[in-house]
């Protein structure tokens, strides 16, 4: 793979090349390999290597982005005449900052002491096509044990991210990444798992598919509930897949372009007393480089506590447009959090490493949940969720794959899925009980660190077919 | 080309791969965009690479590179055969291939005005006038545009004899207005939501849109929705627009038609389909007057899903997907045709590029016009009670793709055979078969718009694809309307 003093080689021989005031160098890329399977049989099964080297160019308060993949002298020469080309045509931008120096990055310096949490682990690295064919096999014999047919995936990955600068930063990022997830399907029902790891041996293949498993056999010939509001017990991964929705409007440019559900909100009680959401890329369950598009160091932030937003992140230049906004009074503090994405870009910058707080001692199993609930809905994961307001963050969406009724404290087998149409702000007003929060993966949002939540008056709409 | 892929297909054999392909991509991208007066992207992006699709023993096996030199696509091209190995020790039975005469071709999609030919600032000139215009409204607090290009290049070799090189190129433009005001964010795009319009075409499609001519309207209608009404709950008739009509043929239509889906294929994530094998040719997927074809062929006109050939060397078709409301065909390819019987792929396996493994995808999936002249007026004229819904803003379907839910950024009331009020937060929701059997109207073919969809997101890898949805105005009866605002109240 990639390292970083190769890296810097690129970026030397690009300066050479550079016309323009200042120019920065992203590069990132790696290894990866995927098998897939389906049926109970590996019907696709992938592996590539690639790096991308993308150059930013600033020129008299213009700025521009070109990529490529090619590293060879020529192409790196019109890699940077495009990007200079990009910048030229534009109108000065007064707002657009001068690059930042190594000193920028590590000022503000909050985090300056913490440790890097160590995320490449060469087994993960180095895992071979026969090895994740065998962890497969092994999810099939449980499918097949139980009667059930198996489908998922089993990834590793290895990769780098790289920032360099003319002003003399330098940051370099490796991590590696396992993943596993499951479906098990049977005649009238299905049940599913997915979970990753920077270390492979933390991921137990056979645990997950006996989980689905048990979950497709639990949930056998649903029976049908009417659409209504109901006690929700949302499973981790069908918790992140819906908050994942609002963390794109926790941004100095969402507010600054009142695209943003928090415009007029900010220090406001928002959520329920119990909701205290963390960004924090430092967390040991958490995953990804500690560094900005700009390369500014990520700052660990309390987004919201006990129900109340309390911050929001920033880009450099976001930060500098907010305190010159009518909205710097009621914002808090205002500087550069290290979360904006590489420039020129259109969203700004956003948290990407959500961690839930639960007090010790206050969170509740996922079986104590149901125990404690008298008629209600136990959700395994939620799919193809869409905002359907974006204000009042209503979202759409249905269960699936392991939709369970519950009552009298019990499981009473699975029910046919139903789709919700639920504003976020009143969900997170509605959540009675919290599990240990985990790291949970699902397909709508980025990985996070939460609990599993029971919820009140959670809105179901219309059920399907199945 | 010839001699890196000759190197891929050598080496696949010598490994033990009795089927070997060699795709190499050479693509170019352009993305501008604007937003409230400055720039929110102007970046090109190129990549070059080459993807390797074997069969050893029985499976596939697919690596890709971007190390272009000889010992770097053998070593390529040697990993795929010990992947395709590796999958042989996990299967139920050994893959196979419908046959496919090998092709030599040499295509490009038609492109008039090539634009990376155009000067830059000509395209953000335009992009800023717009962006201009439509903060002139007193209102608009987010003005957004964007164009983008594409070029993609691919060179086809594969064991069995086909040398197939093809160009397209790809232009899109589009913009939005939003308004925020009290607890409200309204919004209005034109000529499409999620990035506008996007055809496999030139910088002509970029002038035929008239994109500065509809800014003034598209910006007052998104400050004008503050003060329409809520669109009603309860069962209307609707009349969609050809945009959000082809976004339903994308999502009830073209997806569970995906024979890949149907066969399980993508059970862990993008969902089976309801459309099993007995259903075909039996099924009455919708009323009389429906008649849906996936049409890759430049005949249909210049989609995302038009080409001359697929990723496995298979020639564009036109395959009829519901005729006269009965389901009457899938989007396959080599293996999924075999696996049910049919006697020759259809031609959709694709690639979002070198680096992934083609997949079942759509090609133009589209509603043909009605026959008989009809305009949206006249529809309206002949519908006495209803909503009229356009432009797409919120859309989600059930995994096996039944229930779906659509919302759309502007509604009007149709009472008597007249637009009425403006109604804000229209909404819809059905079961697919029950919904394009309600089908009594669409208009003809001057109504007709081949849009294009440039984000379908698929496969594991996810990838990325354009697809093409050609559609006109059509009318549904007795649909489930406001379902997305139903119990939003405390």
């Amino acid at each position: 793979m990639l390292t970083r003093e190769p890296a810097h080689d690129i970026f030397d021989r690009l300066r050479k090349h550079c016309t323009a005031d200042e120019i920065e160098m992203l590069i990132s890329g790696g290894r990866s390999a995927l098998t897939r399977f389906a049926n109970n049989t590996i019907h696709q099964n992938v592996a590539e290597e690639q790096y991308q080297i993308s150059v930013r160019v600033s020129l008299a308060g213009r700025t521009a982005r070109a990529t490529t993949n090619k590293h060879d002298d020529g192409s790196l020469q019109r890699v940077v005449e495009s990007a200079e080309a990009l910048a030229r045509v534009q109108q000065p931008d007064p707002d657009l900052l001068p690059m930042p120096s190594p000193d920028e990055v590590n000022q503000d310096g909050a985090e300056a002491g913490v440790a890097v949490v160590q995320r490449y682990f060469e087994h993960t690295a180095q895992l071979t096509p026969p090895e994740r064919a065998a962890a497969v096999a092994q999810m099939v014999a449980t499918a097949k044990k139980h009667g059930l047919t198996a489908a998922g995936i089993f990834s590793s990955a290895e990769a780098v991210e790289g920032i360099f600068n003319s002003r003399g930063l330098a940051e370099w990022y490796e991590q590696t990444l396992a993943e596993v997830s499951i479906t098990m399907l049977g005649e009238t029902s299905s049940g599913w798992q997915k979970g990753n790891s920077p270390n492979v041996a933390q991921l137990d293949p056979a645990k997950l598919a006996e989980v689905a498993a048990q979950k497709a056999i639990a949930a056998r010939n649903p029976g049908e509930l009417a659409p209504g509001k109901y006690t929700v017990i949302l499973e981790p991964a069908a918790v992140l897949d819906a908050v994942g929705f609002m963390f794109w409007d926790f941004g100095g440019s969402a507010l600054l372009e009142q695209r943003s559900f928090l415009n007029g909100r900010m220090g406001t009680q928002l959520f329920g007393d119990n909701i205290t959401i963390l960004d924090d890329v430092y967390h040991p369950l958490q995953t990804g480089m500690p560094f900005d598009g700009e390369g500014m160091k990520r700052h660990r932030l309390k987004l919201v506590e006990n129900g109340t937003v309390r911050a929001v992140t920033y880009a450099r230049s976001s930060a500098k447009r907010m305190r010159d906004s009518e909205l710097a009074g009621e914002m808090g503090p205002i500087t550069p959090t290290g979360h904006g994405f590489p420039l020129p870009n259109e969203i700004g910058e956003a948290p990407l490493n959500i961690v839930f707080a639960v007090p010790e001692g206050k969170s509740q199993s996922v079986e104590q949940m149901i125990a404690s609930t008298e008629h209600g809905i136990l959700v395994t994961r939620l799919w193809y969720i869409r905002e359907v307001d974006p204000y009042e963050k209503i979202l759409t969406g249905m269960t699936r794959d392991g939709t369970f009724l519950v009552r009298g404290g019990e499981l009473q087998g699975g029910i046919r899925n139903l789709r919700f149409n639920e504003s976020l702000v009143r969900m997170l007003c509605n959540v009675e009980a919290m599990g240990e929060p985990v790291r949970a993966s699902g397909e709508e949002s980025m990985d996070m660190v939460v609990p599993a939540m029971m919820i009140r008056e959670f809105n179901f709409t219309e059920s399907t077919m199945f | 080309m010839k001699e890196i892929a000759a190197w891929a297909l050598e080496t696949a054999r010598l490994r033990g791969a009795l089927v070997a392909e060699a795709r190499i991509v050479d693509e170019r991208h352009r993305s501008l965009a604007t937003k409230n007066g400055r720039i929110g992207s102007a970046a090109d992006s190129e990549s070059l690479g080459m993807g390797i699709r074997v069969i050893a023993d029985g499976a596939f096996g697919f690596a890709a590179s971007d190390e272009l030199s000889r010992e770097g696509v053998q070593s390529c091209a040697a990993r795929a055969v010990e992947i395709a190995k590796a999958s042989a020790s996990v299967k139920a039975h050994p893959l196979e291939l419908l046959p496919e005469p090998p092709a030599r071709a040499d295509w490009a999609s038609p492109c008039q005005i090539d634009p990376f030919g155009i000067p830059v600032e000509k395209s953000l000139e335009t992009l800023f006038a717009v962006d201009e215009e439509l903060r002139r409204v007193k209102g608009v607090t987010l003005a957004e545009t964007s164009m983008n290009f594409r070029r993609y290049e691919q060179w086809f070799f594969s064991a069995e004899g086909s040398e197939i090189h093809q160009t397209i190129v790809t232009s899109g433009a589009g913009y939005a207005a939003h308004s925020f005001e009290g607890t409200e964010i309204q919004k209005r795009s034109y000529p499409n939501s999620f990035g506008g319009q996007f055809q496999n075409r030139g910088y002509e499609l970029i002038e035929e849109l008239q994109l500065l001519e509809h800014a003034r309207e598209t910006a007052e209608q998104a400050v004008a929705l503050h003060s329409a009404d809520q669109c009603p709950e309860g069962r209307f008739d609707i009349v969609l627009d050809s945009s959000q009509l082809a976004l339903q043929i994308h999502e009830s239509i073209g997806h569970p038609i995906e024979l890949d889906r149907v066969l399980g294929m993508e059970a862990n994530f993008a969902g089976t389909s309801f459309l099993t094998p007995d259903k075909l040719r039996r099924l009455k997927y919708a009323s009389e007057i429906v008649n849906v074809v996936a049409d890759a062929t430049e005949a249909h006109g210049p989609g995302l899903g038009t080409f001359a050939y697929d990723d496995e060397g298979v020639a564009a078709q036109c395959t009829p997907i519901i005729t006269h409301g009965l389901f009457t065909g899938y989007l396959t390819s080599r293996d999924t045709a075999a696996a049910i019987g049919a006697p020759r792929s259809g031609g959709c396996l694709r690639a979002e590029s070198w680096n992934r493994l083609p997949i079942v995808r759509m090609t133009n999936v589209s509603i043909l016009p009605g026959e008989e002249p009809l305009t949206l007026e006249e529809l309206i004229a002949s519908t006495e009670i209803g909503v009229l819904m356009e432009t797409n803003r919120s859309w989600s379907i059930d995994d096996r793709r039944y229930n779906f839910q659509f919302g759309c950024e502007i509604g009007w009331e149709i009472v008597n055979g007249r637009r009425r009020r403006m109604l804000k937060n229209p909404s819809y929701s059905g079961i697919t078969t029950e919904f394009w059997n309600s089908m009594d109207a669409i208009c003809s073919r001057d109504q007709w718009t081949l849009w294009g969809t440039p984000n379908c997101g698929k496969g594991q890898p996810q990838q990325v694809m354009g697809t093409g949805h050609g559609a006109a105005p059509a009318r549904f009866r007795n649909v489930s309307v406001g379902t997305a605002y139903k119990g939003s109240g405390n």
